[in-house]
């Protein structure tokens, strides 16, 4: 219950079946299906379109998936270049493409500050007045904030410190070194950016996933999706919550397609050092873990590659395609670096690329989990309240573009049951990790 | 937590209970009860003479109470007569050896279960090396501990070379005194 006095007098909340919160790509893949189902909706948006990329991402920054795998419910990549990757002006104009033409009402500069529950639905508070609904789509994404060591506090003033987000080009940067901390795909991009700006880079590496860009004459992403490991669904693997947050695989998209693993990144150069774990004074320490996690990558890649070329096998494409090949295992250096005194003055700059969590501040309902996770079950909240575009939400491919299409499709239909059928709520009795409502 | 229940395989026995493991893990996982999973591991001193210390091990904390082991174990640690000593047990760097050994071991066997891996023997050599020249203060340049740490497997088991090396890669993963050895741990020494 919302007590009357917090509702301002003169504006009255606005009414609307459906609110879907966030006019990204998740976002707009629900509208799609929402119109398609003639369900009354309408989607809020903080900023404009395609707001993260325009303004939470670094200048250079491509899609890690090919242009042919860029699709949106209705809508394919029509573009001259399949085998490119969008750059983040040509992923805005798709998106704003793709919004122009969905019948969905997009509230643009409209920016959620807190969501409970009402009497038939919920109560949406925005910095531009109220809304009523009965039920709620949160697509504001994965990768609002950065997730950044505690460590990061203790670190001597005279380091410049930035994170993925916040990061846009080298020039930014005061000279000097830059330690890159974090492995995945983010930071093995930034580390190969900086190391061409032609500055002395350290990386530190821990668990990671090793990806060559292509294949046996084949995008990487092609293998993956054919071979049908995208769309692996959520409730065939085994530890959910381990594929959940797997580390993205170390990709980069460009005009030519190369690899940026570590083999790559310290054939240019790039210092690898094993994992960020301490601090002592100014005195970085880093685990001496790198070895096995190097190990671990290679082995997991083998048993990938091996895997893709059963299907492959299977499937008819073995003849077709260039044989078999495997990676060389990643070279180390024979003795890596264990700690590094900032005091030096080699570093000047600590770039983390740790990873990034969704913003969930604004959710007042019980729907998070004692880590401030948000508990759901394939994207089911609660009754009426849905989630879109997180890791592994459904399917393996739920946390890329192309994997909004599925996702929405069937959060859409269980969306449109729960609307016709009120207050039942058979379909989630047997799963805890969805909350529901006293 | 929607966790699928692995299918144990009844004719793999490496001698662990994966199945209870499982268990508890889930166990802890329902409970709510951080604390449960708070353990405290401890070991008492005392000087004989010399290098020579008796070091006992009894009982620990777990599971929100004491835990016993079902006898108590006692250790003689010394150093050997080219440190000048009376070599009445291993030094204290080969028990951090030992220990490495016994984890990292301990986990393959566990994640052969696990994965329905037959296993028919695990030997492995463990060396840690060290310049001495730090423990007698030579050099201040030079750390009193290891440098470098080498751990080599020879592993007999039914399974392909790249199960067994995932095997190997998967202990370290989950390996305390791996942990304990490649991160750095905030030790507290003081006067009782």
């Amino acid at each position: 219950m919302i007590p009357r006095a917090s509702r301002p007098p003169h504006r009255p909340a606005r009414a609307v079946t459906v609110l879907v919160i966030g006019a990204g790509h998740a976002g707009l893949a629900m509208g799609h299906h929402l119109a398609r189902r003639g369900i009354d909706h309408a989607l809020l948006e903080q900023g404009e379109v395609a707001h993260a990329w325009r303004h939470q991402r670094w200048d250079s920054l491509r899609l890690l998936t090919p242009n042919w795998q860029c699709r949106l419910p209705g809508q394919a990549y029509a573009g001259p270049d399949p085998e490119g990757f969008m750059g983040k002006t040509e992923l805005i104009a798709f998106l704003d493409d793709y919004a122009r033409g969905l019948a969905s009402p997009i509230h643009t500069g409209t920016r959620v500050t807190a969501l409970r529950t009402d009497d038939n639905g919920y109560r949406v508070e925005t910095d531009r007045g109220s809304w009523r609904c009965r039920a709620v789509v949160i697509a504001t994404g994965a990768t609002q904030l950065p997730v950044i060591p505690a460590l990061a506090a203790a670190l001597p003033p005279w380091i410049t410190q930035s994170s993925a987000l916040t990061y846009r080009r080298p020039e930014q940067l005061p000279p000097g070194g830059v330690l890159v901390v974090g492995a995945s795909a983010s930071g093995v991009q930034l580390a190969d950016e900086l190391r061409r700006s032609g500055r002395p880079v350290t990386l530190a590496v821990g668990e990671h996933l090793r990806l060559p860009r292509r294949y046996r004459g084949r995008d990487i992403q092609w293998w993956l999706e054919h071979a049908g490991l995208l769309d692996q669904r959520f409730d065939e693997v085994e530890d959910l919550a381990r594929a959940r947050r797997r580390p993205s695989p170390q990709l980069v998209g460009g005009p030519a397609p190369r690899d940026l693993d570590l083999n790559a990144l310290s054939a240019k150069g790039v210092r690898l050092v094993g994992r960020l774990v301490g601090l002592d004074g100014s005195r970085l320490q880093f685990a001496g873990s790198l070895a096995m996690h190097a190990a671990s990558a290679d082995l997991k890649l083998g048993r990938l590659l091996d895997q893709l070329d059963a299907w492959a096998l299977a499937h008819g494409w073995h003849d077709a395609l260039p044989a078999p090949e495997r990676p060389a295992p990643t070279r180390l250096p024979a003795h890596p670096c264990l700690g590094l005194d900032l005091a030096d003055g080699e570093i000047q700059t600590v770039l983390w690329a740790t990873g990034f969590r969704p913003d969930f501040s604004w959710l007042r309902v019980p729907v998070l989990d004692a880590r401030g996770r948000l508990k759901h079950h394939g994207g089911v909240v609660a009754p009426g309240l849905y989630v879109l575009g997180l890791p592994f939400l459904r399917r393996r491919k739920s946390g890329v573009i192309h994997g909004a299409a599925d996702d929405a499709r069937e959060l859409g239909d269980h969306l449109a049951a729960w609307l016709a059928h009120g207050h039942h709520w058979e379909s989630l009795r047997q799963h805890p990790n969805a909350t529901r409502f006293a | 937590m929607h966790t699928a229940t692995p299918t144990i395989d009844e004719t793999i026995d490496n001698g662990v209970n994966v199945g209870a493991l499982l268990e508890a893990r889930e166990a802890l996982a329902q409970a709510q009860a951080p604390e449960a999973a708070r353990f405290t591991w401890r070991a008492h001193c005392d000087w004989v003479g010399g290098t020579h210390s008796r070091i006992a091990v009894e009982d620990f904390h777990g599971l929100g109470e004491t835990q016993h082991h079902q006898s108590g174990f006692t250790f003689a640690v010394d150093h050997p007569a080219v440190f000048a000593a009376a070599d009445h047990g291993p030094t204290p760097v080969e028990y951090v050896l030992i220990g490495l050994a016994g984890c990292l071991t301990a986990g393959i066997a566990a994640v052969a279960q696990h994965r329905g891996i037959q296993l028919r023997s695990i030997r492995a050599r463990v060396e840690g090396d060290m310049d001495i020249q730090g423990i007698l203060g030579m050099d201040p340049e030079v750390r009193n501990g290891f440098d470098d740490v080498r751990v080599t497997y020879e592993i007999d088991a039914d399974a392909s070379r790249a199960e067994i090396e995932a095997l190997v890669a998967q202990s370290q993963k989950r390996s305390a005194v791996y942990d304990l050895l490649t991160n750095p741990t905030r030790v507290r020494v003081a006067l009782a």
